[in-house]
């Protein structure tokens, strides 16, 4: 970055000092300190899945012990939900586009954004201070009474650290509500917007509404595994599945909030390599906003077998199927766009191929699980497991990778190797299927979750998925050497390398300090592509 | 906002467009702490259904006196902190100051008088925990009630306690000029946010003092 | 058990073979989508793929008919799903009425399984071919889940409350059981056999069986020596006037509330009239039963419920049921 020509000022080369990044407001900045934090996150969370595989290729518990491995996948989960996959593309792509994405000159609140940088990194530095201090065994979700009652872990601490960092994604989904409500550019109408930004919208609204449950639902288990008050104890009269229903009312909705702003940068990167308006873009919009809305009425389809009765796993059921519908409708609109369009390969593209095919076998797996027949056999086996990190690795990640690819000129200025980064994409897609696709076997062939030793007979299928996750572990390893070395070494970037037809690609890489030096107007849709060659199909 | 003598912030275009940013931020704010307080209320309503006369015998050891008495503490806070509002749109810094003054007094009376509660709460062995005592039989479910009794005024509590910090933040403002008829977000915000935690309350009060009683 | 290429569990219950079949359709349903829009992408990104760079194509709005047609057909498949779903659903948790009783209690980390007549496994199962059977279980801790694989079902095992599950078996043969709700440090030990067995064999395991337990004897009547010690029966003796409701001939049948409701006995009202002896009052008794919580264990719970289960109304005196 120090090759810079002192002629052009941008946001990275106005100020080199420390002092100037941790006080920093502007809203780029800010992204790069999260891409910062979270790629840490991943990487410890990484590591931890890697240990687990590693302890899961022999049959019998060998390599760690019983509690250790409790500790490593509970940490991979928290770490890896609540630190990487809900603000990896809300808080770095989301944070760094978003107003230039709108014209405008930074979020709403920019001290506001960066304190939720810093109560995240807050929450984070506690749950981490967890894993130095013995452990946390309970699993992501913190089921009751285990959690309140009988878990010897520190399970106050974590439950503080979540608390703490779902005070983040308050904050980060009400600025970017009042972003977009009131910093668009003039003649940014809302069916002008990107759909990117649809997608921030409604997982804006998920973030705002459903994060403060989280965090009463964590503050609750913390008072009472402090004091012993009885909420969530059975003991007292109290009600251990309650707990579940507040827990998923948060962390069912908090799927869409990881994978709604995935689907948006689908939809800007299928957009701008097949330089195409996207087809139907007021269906894409429109089922972003759908998935939001239904989402949070699907939350007792985790429920089906915790003695919730039959008619309310019935209703959650139905309207599980039922969120499904505006997910197929984004599938089958992207796929329209790429029709008679001009397809580049370049290496974004090519993780969006990836995310189709990975996004189709999560989607279309849920479905089975949403099936109430079939959930009472599958429910809390590795066909679950295998389920969602199809959505939430498959779809998340290839979506967040993608973006950073496509953004990463703008960022920083800097091309990437192309070539490297099409050997990565190759990688995490055969390396995840290898990883993950067993595991539906194992889940349907009966093997349950979280568990340390498992029947020797399926042994086989589970070291084809560890063999996967090495695959899997290089394929994302790769990015991490090939993005930093693009720093010192890429050509620099044009301001507009892939021909995208967003407001951010009409300004600087990187943008100067304010984005905009003239004041923007927008006279036309998002992906603007014909030149009034508009055709009907 | 607060430290540059000009109110307009660099990113905004306009103090019309900072203002409505602002409000919906301010207003979004509110509708979190309606889904928070809404996990304290679920639990609660799940439990009384399940303990109705428990829920009523709790009910009964709280003092309903003390209980109306804060109620309409807060009610009167609440008009004090709509005229302050009112005085700083007229630009009376003077009159807004006073009603300021009054508010936070009236909103430390109410946390003076759930210090009276919590103490007798305490003398009473009716804090959840170890030294729960229940005379009338299972102490399991009362003691449920006195869990969600605390939580829910603690957390009640709390916010009374930031409101209180935020009236300071604003007479100082105030009495340092900050602001004008053109520029009095932040005490229209700190109001909204008052009314909001009242509003709390006002649900609060019968559904853990008045349970039963007709 | 069975080898490591098989792609389904065995199928050793009635209920295993409706569970595959719903499976295998919406598994061919989404092999048939997934495959054919992997196909269409990749072969429009063949192609369409950008010959040169400043290709610009044809600009598609969108279609009206397309969307109503790729929202309505999911939408229906997914219906048929729900339905075809639900049906299932409802005969895997609704247990037949004519399904034998087994009590089993969860704890960390093991299963603890009573027979009726008294006999106890732990970690075990033994049931003959061609027999209902309903579990009827409860944990003495934490959450756990019962889980055959081989009868394609489960359910949460939670404190404080029953649930149950029951199955037929059809195929003699050992299967796994496997606690599924996570649980703790040996979550993953919490694992055990059901042995199911031909109806001849079983005779001859239940006859090499002494009854267990430390009272020996059907699990009512352990419960009634408890209903004794207890002293259950000096307020609960079923004459008028008494402390205490008659209990026998209730067990299945509505009785009326202090506040007029109705409740049906079950095993969970008896536990909770037991622990809670106030939360449902019936009418025309005063609120003077103490509670029981903390002088019973859910074993003992579950003999007195057997014990009033299989109290006929005999003597009943003339209380309404």
């Amino acid at each position: 970055m120090k090759e810079e020509s002192a002629a052009t000022v941008n946001y990275l080369n106005c100020d080199y000092s420390i002092r100037s990044w941790l006080l920093t407001v502007d809203h780029k900045r800010i992204g790069i300190m999260y891409l910062l934090a979270v790629t840490v996150f991943f990487l410890i969370g990484g590591i931890m899945a890697t240990l687990f595989r590693f302890e899961l290729s022999t049959a019998a518990g060998d390599l760690v012990t019983a509690e250790t491995y409790n500790k490593l996948f509970t940490l991979h989960g928290v770490v890896m939900v609540f630190f990487f996959l809900i603000p990896s593309v809300p808080a770095v792509l989301g944070n760094f586009v978003l107003p230039l994405a709108i014209g405008a000159k930074d979020v709403a609140f920019p001290k506001l954004n960066l304190l939720s940088w810093y109560v995240f990194m807050i929450g984070g530095g506690i749950t981490l201070f967890v894993a130095l201090t013995g452990g946390l065994d309970t699993g992501w979700t913190f089921y009751t009474p285990y959690s309140s009652t009988y878990a010897t872990t520190d399970v106050l601490s974590a439950a503080i650290g979540v608390f703490i960092t779902g005070f983040s994604s308050i904050l980060t989904g009400l600025n970017f509500l009042v972003t977009i409500h009131k910093m668009r550019a003039p003649g940014m109408t809302w069916m002008r917007m990107p759909l990117f930004v649809w997608a921030l919208y409604a997982t804006s609204l998920i973030m705002v509404l459903a994060t403060p449950v989280l965090a009463i639902t964590v503050a609750l288990l913390a008072v009472e595994r402090a004091t012993g008050i009885g909420i969530f104890d059975p003991a007292l009269g109290g009600d251990p599945v309650l707990f579940q229903h507040m827990f998923w009312f948060y962390s069912h909705p908090a799927v869409y909030i990881m994978i709604l702003p995935s689907m948006g940068v689908i939809s800007e990167l299928v957009a701008t390599f097949c330089r195409r308006r996207i087809f139907g873009y007021s269906f894409v919009a429109a089922s972003s906003i759908a998935i939001a809305v239904i989402g949070f009425f699907v939350w007792g389809h985790h429920l089906f077998l915790s003695t919730q009765s039959v008619y309310a796993g019935m209703v959650f059921s139905f309207l599980s199927f039922l969120v499904a519908v505006p997910s197929a409708v984004k599938t089958f609109n992207w796929t329209a766009t790429m029709y008679k369009s001009s397809v580049s390969w370049q290496s974004p593209m090519l993780y969006v191929m990836g995310f189709m095919g990975l996004f189709l076998v999560g989607g279309l797996t849920g479905v089975v699980l949403a099936t109430l027949g079939l959930d009472v056999h599958m429910h809390d086996t590795y066909f679950v497991v295998a389920h969602f990190h199809y959505i939430m690795v498959g779809g998340v990640l290839m979506g967040y990778l993608g973006g950073l690819h496509y953004w990463w000129p703008k960022i920083t200025g800097r091309m990437y190797s192309e070539a490297w980064a099409k050997v990565s994409a190759l990688l995490v897609f055969v390396g995840f299927n290898l990883t993950f696709m067993p595991q539906f076997i194992l889940g349907y062939l009966g093997m349950p979750r979280r568990y340390y030793a498992y029947p020797p007979e399926w042994q086989t299928l589970n070291v084809l998925s560890s063999a996967g996750a090495s695959v899997l572990g290089v394929g994302y390893l790769i990015p991490v050497i090939y993005l930093l070395w693009s720093l010192r070494h890429g050509k620099p970037a044009p301001a507009n390398p892939w021909g995208g037809k967003g407001l951010e690609w009409t300004i600087a890489s990187p943008p100067t300090p304010h984005n905009f030096e003239k004041p923007v107007i927008v006279t036309e849709g998002a992906y603007a592509y014909g030149e009034g060659g508009h055709g009907h199909g | 906002m607060a430290e540059s003598r000009n109110p307009l912030a660099h990113h905004f275009d306009s103090l019309e467009q900072q203002y409505a940013a602002a409000k919906l931020g301010m207003w979004s704010f509110l509708i979190t702490e309606v889904m928070m307080f809404g996990g304290l209320f679920l639990g609660y309503i799940l439990y009384r259904c399940r303990f109705p006369e428990v829920f009523a015998q709790g009910s009964h050891h709280l003092d309903i006196k003390l209980g109306a008495f804060n109620t309409a503490v807060l009610i009167v806070s609440s008009l004090t902190m709509a005229l302050a509002v009112h005085a700083a749109q007229e630009g009376r810094k003077q009159a807004t100051l006073t009603y300021l003054f009054f508010t936070l007094m009236l909103g430390l009376t109410f946390l003076g008088v759930k210090v009276i509660e919590y103490s007798d709460k305490y003398q009473h062995h009716l804090i959840p925990g170890a030294r729960f005592l229940w005379s009338e039989g299972d102490a399991g479910p009362p003691q449920l009630f006195y869990s969600y009794y605390f939580c829910m005024t603690g957390l009640h509590a709390i916010h009374m306690v930031v409101g209180a910090g935020l009236l300071l933040w604003l007479m100082a403002l105030t009495a340092r000029n900050r602001f004008s008829p053109a520029y009095y977000t932040p005490i229209e915000m700190v109001g909204l946010y008052w009314h909001f935690v009242d509003i709390v309350w006002i649900f609060l009060f019968p559904l853990l003092y008045l349970i039963g009683r007709h | 058990m069975s080898s490591p290429f098989a792609l389904f569990p065995e199928r050793a219950s009635t209920m295993a073979w409706s569970v595959d079949a719903l499976f295998l359709f919406i598994l061919w349903i989404s092999i048939f989508f997934t495959v054919g829009i992997s196909a269409a992408v990749v072969y429009f990104a063949i192609k369409y793929r950008r010959k040169h760079d400043d290709e610009v194509p044809v600009q598609i709005e969108g279609h009206l008919g397309l969307e109503i047609l790729w929202s309505v057909i999911p939408l229906i498949l997914m219906m048929v799903m729900f339905f075809w779903g639900t049906k299932v659903f409802l005969q895997l948790v609704v247990s037949p009425a004519d399904a034998t009783p087994i009590y089993v209690v969860g704890k960390q980390w093991m299963w603890k399984i009573q027979h009726p007549d008294g006999r106890r496994e732990i970690n075990e199962l033994h049931v003959p071919v061609g027999e209902k059977f309903r579990l009827i279980m409860t944990s003495e801790d934490v959450l756990h889940s019962f889980f055959v694989p081989a009868f394609r079902t489960k359910m949460d095992v939670v404190p404080g409350r029953y649930s149950s599950l029951w199955f037929e078996a059809t195929r003699e043969g050992v299967y796994h059981l496997f606690c599924a709700e996570y649980c703790g440090t040996s979550h993953s030990g919490m694992t055990g056999r059901v042995v199911v067995m031909s109806p001849a064999d079983y005779a001859k395991w239940l006859s090499g069986q002494a009854p267990a337990g430390p009272a020996g004897g059907a699990m009512a009547d352990v419960g009634a020596q408890l209903f004794t010690a207890k002293a259950c029966n000096t307020c609960h003796d079923g004459r008028p006037g008494a402390l205490g409701p008659p209990l026998a001939g209730t067990f299945g049948h509505s009785v009326t509330l202090a506040d007029g409701s109705e409740v049906v006995v079950d095993e969970g009202y008896i536990r909770e009239s037991i622990l809670n002896p106030q939360a449902k009052l019936v009418r025309g008794f005063q609120p003077v039963m103490p509670t029981y919580k903390g002088q019973l264990s859910e074993e003992e719970i579950l003999q007195l419920i057997t014990h009033i289960k299989s109290l006929k109304s005999v003597e009943a005196s003339g209380e309404k049921p």
